[in-house]
């Protein structure tokens, strides 16, 4: 398969943003990833004094909440490549 | 029929059971040997993933921990799951589309050095043989525990089993019998505790009811004057040690050479994304109980155990009160049991939980062969990476390339057979050691193969010289740390800001990190054909031909 050099600029410029956006949403998902564990950890007597589903708010983000969140992050992740794979042409 | 025979049905029901999928799904081509043909679907790998993961300790201490030391001890939980967020996003869906058999092939491949693979090998069997020790010791504590055998009988069947069902057909047949070892874990693990639940409860899900019973575990140690309270963070850890275990739990999850290795057995990497989060959800399932089982155990134990007539203890109790594992010392003499006054053992609070919810014996045996299923489901998964160290990494990519596959795959079989017995020899001496050693594999892990493997696919400019020395220097840097804090050898440290050798990683995380960073930029970049490599790991379709062979 050869590309005019037209067709190989264009290529090169899709693989550049599907990167960037990869890198763009995995930033986030860290972010987020850090607030519900490392974050919780730091601010846990605050979070303590109120209560979610009958737990002391605090204990249930270590015990509980994180794992939830890191779920949706995984699954919301995968999804999201998903459509940026179908996007840029890069989908198996 | 006595408790005893039922026990023994059970369990060796079960291991039949697994022997049987390993036979069926055995297999001899490397393919099906190292990656199981790349034909796994995301769900079965996602159990898979959760049986490898979940180990002894898992099943059968983590509970235990939970109790002990309260919200410090949720630093498991989080630490052991959330490793899997980091793993698909910045790991897994890249080392997928490499697309070969290990991660020492990814390290040796992208920074074209013979060096760095050595030492990537070198980590990987350290890592994987002291884990896989306390598995075939945990294998037998159990089984000398619940069933009566003797330790050294009962690691020599645990190896028997490990042994038969990884060399049958590699990594194929392990994932078939892990799916089976996760179910029958999960099932195993769930039943006394949501058992438990519905009779207090009326309905089955302690995982949200015990938020309840935390609030009457603090009411009741305030009635009694107990301090610190269950849920008062950082008095058994500083908060600085409990957030640094955390972090590096996390990243040394990702770095684990045996989880890694399961991420090439998916068909794609779409696949390889969707394996984490249904792993995620099999762990999470056990892990979401853990704190539910420590709330159960405490609550009983503040509200029918404390403040009783020692003759009148529950009968449970006194069970396991013959077996040493609960102490009652009445030490002031006035006949009523003082909290102060019990010791229990980590490990109870699982056991012994059939018996708080009055369950048949048969449950009892069940958790027996839970607890079996989390130890040797993981064992096989260490051994495979052992095996394929050897004879993969080092034979096949270093000393004879030219080797042909049946050479390969028999090579590797003989070394599991070499390094199970290695392992059951190990666990057969001093326990309290290895699994000490276990919670330092993770900071192995953090300082090694994380920080060289996402530099190599997200910062291009990474080159050998940092790699090496980010690697060689973590390793020597987190190893120093805990032998320092540890035992005063070869010199004696004190703990930086509280971080005791659990968190030991952090120190040769970051220098790994730094060092791939600025001695890179300082010495020549990689070559041309290094940089393709690395594209070709980042998009999932095909770049090139030339890194495409593989598929």
């Amino acid at each position: 398969m050869t590309m005019t050099p037209q067709e190989k600029e264009d290529f090169k410029r899709r693989l550049e943003e599907y990167h960037k956006k990869n890198v763009q949403i995995i930033v986030v998902l860290v972010i987020i990833w850090f607030i519900v564990s490392l974050g919780g950890i730091m601010v846990v007597r605050g979070l303590n004094e109120i209560s979610f589903l009958g737990f002391p708010l605090g204990y249930y983000m270590g015990a509980q909440g994180s794992i939830l969140v890191f779920i949706a992050e995984i699954f919301f992740y995968s999804k999201y490549m998903d459509n940026l794979d179908k996007k840029y042409g890069f989908a198996e | 029929m006595s408790n005893q025979m039922i026990g023994y049905i059970v369990v060796f029901g079960v291991f039949v059971l697994f022997l049987y999928i390993a036979y069926s799904t055995r297999a001899t081509r490397t393919d099906d040997f190292y990656v199981a043909g790349r034909r796994i679907n995301p769900i079965w790998n996602g159990m898979a993933i959760g049986a490898d993961w979940m180990s002894a300790a898992s099943f059968i201490s983590m509970a235990g921990a939970i109790a002990a030391l309260g919200y410090d001890g949720l630093a498991y939980i989080m630490g052991w799951t959330g490793g899997y967020v980091l793993l698909t996003l910045v790991l897994a869906p890249y080392l997928r589309k490499f697309g070969k058999y290990t991660a020492a092939d990814f390290v040796g491949d992208r920074y074209e050095s013979h060096v760095a693979r050595t030492v990537a090998i070198f980590c990987a069997i350290t890592i994987s043989l002291v884990y896989c020790i306390a598995q075939v010791a945990g294998a037998g504590i159990i089984m000398a525990r619940l069933m009566g055998f003797s330790m050294n009988v009962a690691i020599a069947i645990g190896i028997v089993i490990v042994v038969v069902s990884t060399v049958m057909g590699g990594m194929k047949s392990i994932t078939w019998t892990q799916c089976a070892q996760y179910i029958v874990l999960i099932i195993a693990y769930l039943i006394p505790v949501t058992a438990l639940c519905l009779k207090m409860y009326g309905h089955p899900l302690p995982q949200l009811a015990y938020g309840d019973l935390l609030y009457k575990i603090v009411a009741k140690e305030q009635e009694l004057g107990i301090k610190p309270l269950y849920i008062e963070p950082f008095t058994k850890l500083t908060s600085s040690d409990m957030w640094v275990l955390t972090l590096i739990l996390m990243i040394g999850t990702a770095g684990l050479p045996h989880i890694m290795m399961r991420y090439f057995t998916t068909p794609t990497v779409r696949d390889a994304r969707y394996s984490s989060g249904y792993a995620l959800i099999c762990i999470g399932a056990l892990y979401i109980t853990a704190p539910a089982y420590a709330a159960f155990q405490k609550y009983t134990i503040l509200y029918e155990v404390v403040g009783k007539q020692i003759a009148a203890l529950p009968e449970w109790v006194t069970a396991w009160g013959k077996a040493g594992l609960i102490t009652v010392k009445d030490a002031n003499a006035d006949g009523i049991l003082q909290f102060a006054e019990l010791n229990i053992h980590r490990d109870v609070v699982v056991l012994s939980m059939p018996e708080i919810a009055q369950l048949p014996y048969i449950v009892s045996a069940l958790v027996a062969a839970g607890g079996l299923s989390a130890a040797i489901s993981t064992a096989d998964g260490l051994l495979m990476v052992i095996a394929s160290a050897i004879s993969h990494d080092l034979y096949f990519r270093m000393i004879n390339p030219k080797a042909t596959e049946k050479q390969r795959v028999v090579l590797g079989k003989s070394l599991i057979g070499v390094f199970a017995v290695v392992a059951g020899f190990f666990a057969a001496q001093n326990i309290g050691f290895i699994v000490q050693i276990v919670a330092w594999a993770f900071s192995l892990a953090a300082a090694t193969f994380f920080p060289v493997i996402v530099m190599g696919i997200f910062y291009k400019r990474t080159n050998k010289y940092g790699a090496i020395i980010g690697m060689a220097g973590g390793l020597l840097i987190t190893l120093w740390y805990i032998l320092g804090v540890k035992f005063g050898w070869p010199m004696k440290l004190n703990p930086i800001m509280g971080i005791k050798d659990q968190g030991a990683g952090l120190f040769g995380l970051i220098f790994n990190f730094l060092a791939c960073y600025i001695i890179s930029n300082f010495t020549p970049p990689p070559s041309q054909k290094i940089m393709e490599l690395v594209d070709h790991c980042r998009y999932p379709v095909k770049l090139t031909d030339e890194f495409d062979e593989f598929h």
